[in-house]
């Protein structure tokens, strides 16, 4: 019997008056990777940065309802431990510029004031970088600056940092779109080993990329969650002639 | 910007041809750029234009320089009287043509750098108050047009300000630290000072921490940093130039500031003893003394005290502008 991790209960998220997330309700199963797809403005990627707090940064945002990360509502959780236990990946690559690829991928350490010894550090880092497929890429010149490395090479750094932190969840979004198609699989072929020890919610524009690399998907709406169900249901039978519409091209 | 208003220059006139030429049926079969014929006129008036630019632009450089290069000719007597002990002589003594300014560099020198280090928390404060914490709102609009206003604020009334309200109170604190109780020195104008120069680095702080990418502070906070650890390791290295450059500018315009300081520094000419003993800036000496040169030579040595100070000036100016600079190529 799978367990759940991430358990949302009528979840709502605003921009000022402006009701984006609407009574969210969805059940996130461990070590599983669940796509978000839907339309540009859907709400998929402000309901993303609600489960780790991110959407409350922005001025004037604000969200109610319950999220539960092993039963713990993290709305009502320090929004610090919450980041700390669900890493983010962003849509562009953000390596710390002024850090080398050693210490962005301690990053999460470095911020939070954790010192750690010498040898624990360079374990975390091969073995983070080992988990991206970055490890062979760049185990000579950890000490350049993270901005030196590719697009695609960037984006696994970015996820290497967040995997380094030993995060339960990781949030993706939409982390291939700003990468040419050979990063893209690569990042692609890596969740596949990253559901391994974590959970991971993938939001994507790519529809292709929701069948490829996901268990379940969800299908977000006009900031409604329309259909929520395994991927492949989703892609040959689904039950809202929204989610229909939406797969087979008549909206985007 | 020269190109896009050239472009825009020909579709316009473009647009008034076509009118012209659709109404002219012989003509309508001349297409696309066959169909502007510029005017002598037109031509003219571009090239006046450009022309007068390039005349007002090299003006302004004339100006400057020949500042700067009369400064120099008017201070050839003094020159030529002490040399370069000049700068290092301790004793001003005009009457006997005794030229030395050291007292002068160095009061302004710790006035300048006092205020800065008095002025820096207030102005750091400033700008990562309206930078990152709260860049939009009732309470920041009011502090970023009171941060402005103290810039906009004639330096006169700092003085005013200076002899009626802080002299008393600093007098008041060398009474109960046990040093000579004038309020007038070397401290009080570092204070005022302080004020005056908060608007300079607080407003390029702020401008420079607004432009740090949003998305590595997000990456930051993703990671689970609090505010302060996102200040202190994204921003402030991402912003430390732009910083240290809002800082320049600052000295600069305290090393200059003139009037306020003549006010509330005690006018002497003696060497300070400690921070809080009179003393007189170079900017002080030339404004008090400028009307009292009597002979050739004790105007020439003023003079000669304004190239230092403009010199000063310059060198710090540009130090800080090559700071910016560095800062938005990277």
């Amino acid at each position: 019997m799978e367990s759940t991790i991430i358990k949302s209960i009528g979840y709502n998220a605003y921009f000022g008056t402006n009701h984006v997330v609407k009574n969210v309700n969805m059940e996130i199963a461990r070590n599983k990777a669940i796509a978000v797809m839907g339309p540009s403005g859907c709400g998929k990627t402000t309901f993303l940065r609600g489960i780790n707090r991110m959407h409350e940064l922005i001025p004037d945002a604000t969200a109610n309802g319950q999220i539960l990360l092993d039963g713990e509502d993290v709305l009502e959780m320090h929004p610090i431990f919450v980041r700390l236990k669900i890493g983010m990946v962003f849509q562009r690559p953000n390596p710390f510029p002024n850090l080398s690829i050693y210490d962005n991928v301690i990053a999460g350490y470095l911020l939070n004031g954790i010192k750690l010894p010498k040898a624990e550090k360079d374990i975390i880092v091969e073995k983070s970088l080992t988990k991206v497929a970055l490890w062979n890429e760049v185990k000579d010149s950890l000490v350049k600056k993270g901005s030196f490395l590719s697009g695609g090479q960037q984006q696994r750094l970015c996820i290497a940092r967040a995997v380094a932190m030993e995060p339960e969840v990781l949030l993706f979004d939409e982390p291939t779109s700003a990468l040419d198609p050979i990063s893209t699989s690569t990042v692609e072929e890596l969740f596949h080993e990253l559901k391994r020890n974590y959970t991971l919610i993938i939001v994507t524009h790519n529809m292709q990329q929701a069948a490829r690399v996901s268990d379940l998907t969800a299908f977000f709406y006009m900031g409604e969650l329309v259909e929520y169900d395994d991927t492949k249901v989703m892609f040959t039978n689904p039950k809202d002639s929204r989610t229909q519409n939406y797969i087979t091209g008549r909206f985007s | 910007m020269d190109k896009s208003l050239n472009n825009e220059n020909i579709t316009r006139s473009s647009l008034k041809l076509e009118r012209v030429i659709v109404s002219d049926k012989t003509s309508s079969i001349v297409k696309g750029a066959k169909r502007i014929r510029r005017s002598q006129q037109q031509i003219r008036t571009e090239s006046i234009f450009k022309n007068t630019l390039v005349i007002i632009s090299i003006f302004i450089i004339v100006v400057v320089f020949a500042i700067l290069l009369t400064l120099f000719w008017q201070s050839i007597p003094a020159i030529k009287l002490t040399g370069i002990s000049y700068l290092w002589g301790k004793v001003w003594d005009p009457v006997k043509d005794v030229f030395g300014v050291y007292p002068f560099i160095l009061g302004t020198l710790l006035t300048s750098f006092l205020a800065l280090i008095i002025s820096i928390p207030f102005s750091f404060s400033v700008a990562i108050f309206l930078g990152e914490y709260f860049p939009k709102g009732t309470l920041s609009d009011l502090l970023k047009n009171t941060v402005e206003l103290i810039a906009a604020v004639p330096s006169v009334i700092y003085g005013f300000w200076g002899l009626a309200v802080l002299v008393p109170i600093v007098r008041g604190f060398e009474a109960q630290i046990g040093v000579q109780t004038i309020g007038l020195g070397i401290f009080t104008s570092s204070v005022i000072l302080a004020i005056m120069i908060i608007p300079y680095a607080a407003s390029l702080g702020r401008s420079m921490i607004q432009m740090v990418p949003s998305n590595l502070k997000e990456a930051a906070y993703a990671l689970g940093a609090t505010r302060w650890e996102v200040i202190r390791s994204i921003i402030f290295p991402y912003t430390k130039s732009g910083l240290f450059a809002g800082v320049m500018l600052s000295l600069g315009r305290a090393l200059g500031e003139t009037m306020a300081v003549t006010m509330v520094i005690g006018n002497t000419s003696l060497i300070p003893k400690n921070i809080f003993s009179p003393g007189n800036t170079m900017a002080s000496v030339i404004a008090n003394e400028f009307t009292e040169a009597d002979h050739p030579v004790y105007l020439s040595a003023l003079i000669e005290l304004g190239l230092v100070l403009f010199v000063v000036t310059v060198v710090i100016n540009m130090i800080g502008k090559r700071f910016i600079k560095g800062f938005s190529n990277t």
